[in-house]
This record gives C-alpha cells, sequence and structure tokens, in this order.
C-alpha cells in the first residue's frame, strides 16, 4: 500500500512540473525589398513555403518587409500562431501562402534599408510570443542604407535568438573589393553574437533544411 | 623519509643498504609468528565469511527451491482438476445424451425383433398331410383282378396324381409366401444392425474418453503423491507455455503499436498536438490509454466468461451479475471498437488534408483524386474496428504467462542463487590458499635466518636424544608447572 502511494506521488510530481517549458517555435523572416534585392524576391517565396513546411502547430510565424523604416508594426506582411489542431493549422498555413504571394506579386521597392529596425521588430514580436525557439531568418543582401534621421546605433538584445541571413548575394562593389563583403558579413556576426544570439549564413537555397 | 636518506645512515650507500636489509630481515623474522598469525587470521576470517555467505544461499537456494516445487505441483493439480473436470462434464454429457435416446432405441429393437419374430413365425415350413388312404390301396391290391380291382387301382391312381398335384401347388404357394415374408425380414435385420453399431460407436467414444479421464486421473495421483517425474513434466511444461505465452504476447504487442498509430494523429485533434505530460505528447497518451482501457475491459470479458480466472472476485460472482457484466465490458469494447474506427476514418481524412497543405506549399499541383482511396479508408476502419476485439484474447496468453512466469522465476533465482554459492566457495577456498602463499612469500627473504633457526633446531634435537632429559626426573614442587 505505502509502495503505491509513493509511486502515485512519484508519477504526480513527474507529470507536474512546475514550470511547464515551451517547446514551440516562433520564427520571423525579413525581406529585403530594397531596389538591389527587388529581383531576389521570388527566391523568398520558396523560403516562406519552405518554412511553412517545417512549422508545428503551436508554432508562431510572421514575414515582414525591411523598408526605410522597419521599426514598425505595419511593415509586418503576415503573422499567425497556428492552432492547437493539426487541420486548422493546415488551413491556417494555406492561408498564410496566399497572403506571402499576393504580397510578392505587388509589392515595390523601397528607397532605403532600415534592417536593424527590422530585427529590432522581430526580437520585440518573437519575445512577446514567448516562444521555446526563438529564429530570425534575414532575407537580404545586409547593406544597411538609413535615411537621415534614423537612429539605429544601438545594440539590440539577441540573446537566446538564431539569426539566419539568407542568400546574402554580392553587390556590383564587392565584385571590385570582395573585402567589403567579407566585413559586412563579419559586422553583423559580431553585433549578434555580441548581444548573445547565434549568427549563421546560408547561401544555398537548395538546402534549407540547415535553415531551421 | 626517502630512499636516498636512508641510504645516507652511512658515508657508504652500499653499505647502509646492507645494513639496512640486515635490519630489515631481522625486522621480519622477530616479527614472522605475529605476521604469519595476522595472515592466517585475516584468510581465515574471509574464508569464513564467504563460506557462511555460501552455505547461507544454498538453504535460500533449497527454500526458494522447495517453495518453488509448492507452486508448481499447487499450479498443476489446479490445470489437472479443471480438465478432469471438463472431460467428466464431456463424459456426463455423452451419457445424457444417449441415455435420454435410449428408451427410444429398446423401443426400435424390440419392435423390430417383435417384427422378425412374427415374419419368422409364419415362415415355419408346414409339413405335408400323410397320405390317408394308403391301407385302402394296400386292401384293393390284394383283391383279386377279375373282381374289378385293377380298375379301382386305376381310378385310385388317377386320384392320387390329382391330389398330388393340388397339394404341390398349394405346397408351391406356401413356399412363396413363406419366402416372400422371409426377404421382408432383411430390413428390419439391417435396421437392427444400424442400431447395434451406433450403439456401439457411442460406447466406443465413452471408453475412449474413459481412458482419457483414467490418464489424467494417474497423472493427478503422480501430482498429489508429489513425485519427481509429475513435477519435471510439470516444469518442462511450465517453461514451453512460458515462451509460447511471450511470443503470442509480443505479436499482441504488434497489434497494439499498429492499433496506437490508427489512433494517436487524430487524437491531435481532440487533446491538441502541443501539449505535453512529462515528455510525452498528451495526444499519445491518451491513445495508449484508449488501448489499455480496450485491452482491460477484454480482460474483464475474459474473466466474466470463466476462460481466465486472473480474478476470483470475477469468477465467483452470481451468475446474474456475471452476465450483465459480460454484457457491460462487450458494449464497452463495441463502443470503443466504433470510435477506433471513426478515428481511423478522420485520421485518413487528415492525412489527405496534409499531403494538399504539401503540395501546395512545395508549389505542385493538389494531385490527382486517388479513385482507389475508399480500399485504404475501408481498410483503416476495418483494423480500427476489429483490434480491439482482437486484443480481448491477450487475455488468454497473459494469464498463461504471469502463471509460468513465477515458475520461471523461481527457476532462474534458483540457478543465480547455486552460482552464486559456488562462486563464494571457490572465493573462501582461494583466499585461505591465498593466506597459505603469502605466509610463504613472507618467509622467501628470510631463507637465511630459518636456514640458521632449522640448523640449530636439529643440532638441540640430536643432543637431546644424547642426554636424557632432566626436566623430566626432577620432581614436581609445584602443581602449577603441569597444569594444562
Amino acid at each position: 500500500m505505502k509502495l503505491a502511494t509513493v509511486l502515485a506521488c512519484v508519477a504526480l510530481a513527474a507529470c507536474s512540473q512546475s514550470a511547464p517549458v515551451a517547446r514551440n517555435s516562433g520564427v520571423y523572416l525579413l525581406l529585403d525589398t530594397s531596389g538591389t534585392y527587388r529581383g531576389e524576391l521570388r527566391k523568398a517565396e520558396d523560403v516562406i513555403l519552405y518554412t511553412l513546411s517545417r512549422l508545428e502547430p503551436a508554432d508562431s510565424f510572421a514575414v515582414a518587409r525591411i523598408d526605410t523604416g522597419s521599426f514598425s508594426e505595419k511593415d509586418i506582411i503576415a503573422k499567425t500562431t497556428f492552432d492547437e489542431r493539426p487541420s486548422t493549422a493546415n488551413a491556417q498555413k494555406r492561408a498564410f501562402a496566399q497572403k506571402v504571394q499576393n504580397f510578392i506579386a505587388h509589392e515595390n521597392s523601397a528607397k532605403y534599408t532600415d534592417i536593424t529596425g527590422g530585427l529590432l521588430q522581430a526580437v520585440e514580436f518573437l519575445n512577446e510570443k514567448g516562444t521555446g525557439r526563438k529564429t530570425i531568418l534575414i532575407f537580404s543582401d545586409l547593406e544597411q542604407d538609413l535615411e537621415e534621421g534614423y537612429v539605429r546605433d544601438m545594440e539590440v538584445p539577441f540573446k537566446g535568438f538564431d539569426v539566419v541571413a539568407l542568400n546574402v548575394v554580392k553587390l556590383r562593389k564587392d565584385n571590385y573589393d570582395p573585402r567589403q563583403y567579407t566585413a559586412r558579413l563579419e559586422q553583423w556576426r559580431s553585433q549578434v553574437e555580441k548581444a548573445g544570439g547565434q549568427w549563421r549564413v546560408v547561401n544555398d537555397l537548395d538546402r534549407l533544411d540547415s535553415m531551421l | 623519509m626517502s630512499l636516498n636518506a636512508l641510504l645516507a645512515i652511512t658515508p657508504w650507500p652500499v653499505f647502509s643498504a646492507i645494513i639496512l636489509v640486515v635490519l630489515l630481515i631481522a625486522v621480519l623474522y622477530f616479527a614472522r609468528k605475529t605476521a604469519h598469525q595476522a595472515i592466517r587470521t585475516a584468510s581465515g576470517a574471509l574464508a569464513n565469511a564467504l563460506r557462511v555467505a555460501s552455505h547461507s544461499l544454498s538453504i535460500a537456494q533449497g527454500r526458494l527451491a522447495e517453495r518453488n516445487r509448492e507452486v508448481l505441483l499447487a499450479a498443476g493439480r489446479e490445470a489437472k482438476e479443471r480438465v478432469i473436470e471438463r472431460e467428466f462434464t464431456r463424459v456426463g454429457e455423452t451419457v445424457r445424451k444417449d441415455l435420454a435416446n435410449y428408451p427410444h432405441l429398446h423401443r426400435g429393437l424390440s419392435e423390430a425383433i417383435a417384427q422378425i419374430e412374427k415374419d419368422h413365425q409364419g415362415a415355419v415350413e408346414v409339413p405335408p398331410d400323410p397320405p390317408g388312404w394308403i391301407r385302402a390301396v394296400e386292401a384293393v391290391s390284394k383283391l383279386e383282378a377279375k373282381d374289378g380291382g385293377s380298375e379301382v387301382l386305376a381310378d385310385m391312381h388317377k386320384s392320387i396324381v390329382k391330389a398330388h398335384k393340388e397339394a404341390m401347388e398349394a405346397y408351391r404357394e406356401a413356399s412363396t409366401e413363406r419366402h416372400e415374408l422371409l426377404r421382408a425380414m432383411m430390413p428390419r435385420w439391417r435396421d437392427v444392425q444400424q442400431l447395434l453399431t451406433e450403439v456401439d460407436k457411442k460406447a466406443a467414444s465413452l471408453l475412449t474418453r474413459s481412458a482419457g479421464v483414467d490418464r489424467h486421473m494417474q497423472e493427478y495421483e503422480q501430482i498429489v503423491k508429489r513425485e519427481d517425474k509429475a513435477l519435471s513434466v510439470l516444469s518442462s511444461s511450465s517453461l514451453v507455455q512460458f515462451f509460447v505465452s511471450a511470443m503470442v504476447m509480443l505479436v499482441a504487442l504488434g497489434g497494439a503499436a499498429i492499433n496506437f498509430s490508427l489512433i494517436a494523429r487524430p487524437m491531435a485533434e481532440m487533446v491538441g498536438g502541443t501539449s505535453f505530460i512529462g515528455v510525452f505528447k498528451t495526444a499519445d497518451i491518451a491513445a495508449l490509454v484508449i488501448i489499455m482501457v480496450e485491452i482491460s475491459m477484454g480482460l474483464f470479458l475474459m474473466e466474466s466468461l470463466r476462460i481466465t480466472r486472473l480474478f476470483p472476485v470475477i469468477g465467483a460472482l452470481p451468475d446474474k451479475l456475471r452476465v450483465r457484466m459480460i454484457w457491460i465490458t462487450f458494449s464497452i469494447l463495441l463502443l470503443l471498437a466504433s470510435i477506433e474506427a471513426g478515428l481511423a476514418y478522420m485520421r485518413e481524412v487528415l492525412l489527405q488534408d496534409e499531403l494538399a497543405t504539401s503540395a501546395l506549399l512545395r508549389g505542385g499541383e493538389m494531385g490527382v483524386e486517388n479513385g482507389s482511396l475508399w480500399i485504404t479508408t475501408a481498410a483503416q476502419m476495418g483494423m480500427g474496428f476489429i483490434l480491439p476485439f482482437a486484443l480481448v484474447f491477450v487475455a488468454i496468453p497473459l494469464e498463461t504467462f504471469v502463471h509460468s512466469l513465477r515458475t520461471v522465476l523461481g527457476l532462474i533465482g534458483i540457478g543465480l542463487m547455486r552460482a552464486l554459492s559456488l562462486v563464494l566457495r571457490v572465493l573462501g577456498n582461494g583466499f585461505r590458499h591465498l593466506g597459505t602463499l603469502a605466509e610463504r612469500l613472507y618467509d622467501l627473504p628470510l631463507f637465511v635466518p630459518l636456514w640458521l633457526e632449522s640448523r640449530l633446531d636439529q643440532e638441540d634435537d640430536d643432543r637431546g636424544k644424547a642426554e636424557p632429559p632432566v626436566a623430566d626426573l626432577r620432581p614436581v614442587r609445584d602443581l602449577r608447572e603441569v597444569a594444562p
């Protein structure tokens, strides 16, 4: 009798953990819509669809554009937290894909590129969702071009975030001086890692399985 | 103190080393007796402890073997009682059935025999009448021919021939009638023969059953008498049952796994796909619980039907309550099977939905409509409905497994204890011999003083032999000198 009581207590203790661990994932994809990168957006659609196929119920996903001032909810093209029921989550994925396809078909180029603002917005969104894993995907050439008056000289709190730069294309000037490309990547890497995040670059879009 | 410091006690290290060695040998020599005693005590204590442990294990193994024997005999006795009871029930059924038919059989036989007797009476040959007028013929034949005797005789001859002819015809008719009667007896004989063959068959069946009962009774007697032969048969039978039931349970486990995969995915629709209990998904646990409930209901159903006897409480319930329990457990099983069939259908629908979404996200077409899809859907639903009922029968191997497990665990325990006891005994003897070896190794560097000691002892012995012992001749002054 005593043994049964002890076993029951142990089982109950195992079941009722004090703090539930969040097992879901949150993904925030930043799309560069600047003139130098506008032509790459078709590839972004594939990345978004692939990400949708990898996400599970209760995961969160948002796609936002990078434009002149990206630290704004208005730049979020589509966002959702998938339902716990798989069938409803599938329906949400289909609707999400449709919304993104519409955006890519009708989007115009932005004059400036505020990547830091987009990253700040991403961090804020994912922290608010409180997901277990937080991933920020940056689909950009990583060339920041701020309009006068925008202050982005600050540290973004990347602790607990995976930041993945996708399809970082070489610009014309990089061809003249490849050191610029390397320096650009290095600058972002150090900025992310200094703030406690993890940095990765995936340029081969045929191998997206390493992205998430 | 380091070795260098020790070697520096004299200006010459070699000399220092020799002094040290001599000192060491002297110390070892003077401490020899105590050291030997210490080694002997230590090795003896270890050896004794191991021997006692081995002995205790042997006793425990004996007790376990006795206990196992009791369990085996009790299980065998119970099983045999069940078999004999069943055989007697069958014999009783046969006798009741045959005895119920016996009046009918008896009447049939009596009627057939009466009819045969009657026919037989009718078929008895009637002897022809003896000729009545032989004497008259003799008298006429003695008359003279002139007295007209010859004419009379001729007339008589004619009449006799005529009478003979009529008698022959009557006789033939009677014979034909008798033959007809005899022919009519044939089917009745056959009926009697058939009835007797039937009786013979039933009697033979009863005899065969009674031979079986005799055999079982003999085995039962052997078990009751606790004979070794019975024990050996029961032991091997128990092992066979253990392995066979384990194999069947493995097959059932496979069935349960398939059942689980059928309902786990749609369960996520009911309880959510992201909630966890511990490290397991709630949907998986819910599916597992449904399967476990099905197996439990199957167990109760089998118990209520008195096919298994894992819960004596259920078996001892009044018949009315037991029948109610059968219906209740069967209804719950039917309900769960229907739910599973529904979930299996839901699984197929979800799968199609997921495939369609994946195709869309891959940028492909929605896929061609498969006309034969209903076959897999129907098969899944059928499996979802049938598997819960199939799992009901797990109760039978489970009962056998549980019963034989006691014996098998006992046998394993006996084997382990026997092996451990042997190892402990060997270790005990080993320690004793190691003690002796350690004494010899201790003496090895002391060979010089020991040799000198043996020489001195020998000289003392030689001197002792040459002179008579003085001490023995002295008068005893104090009794304490000779006291032990």
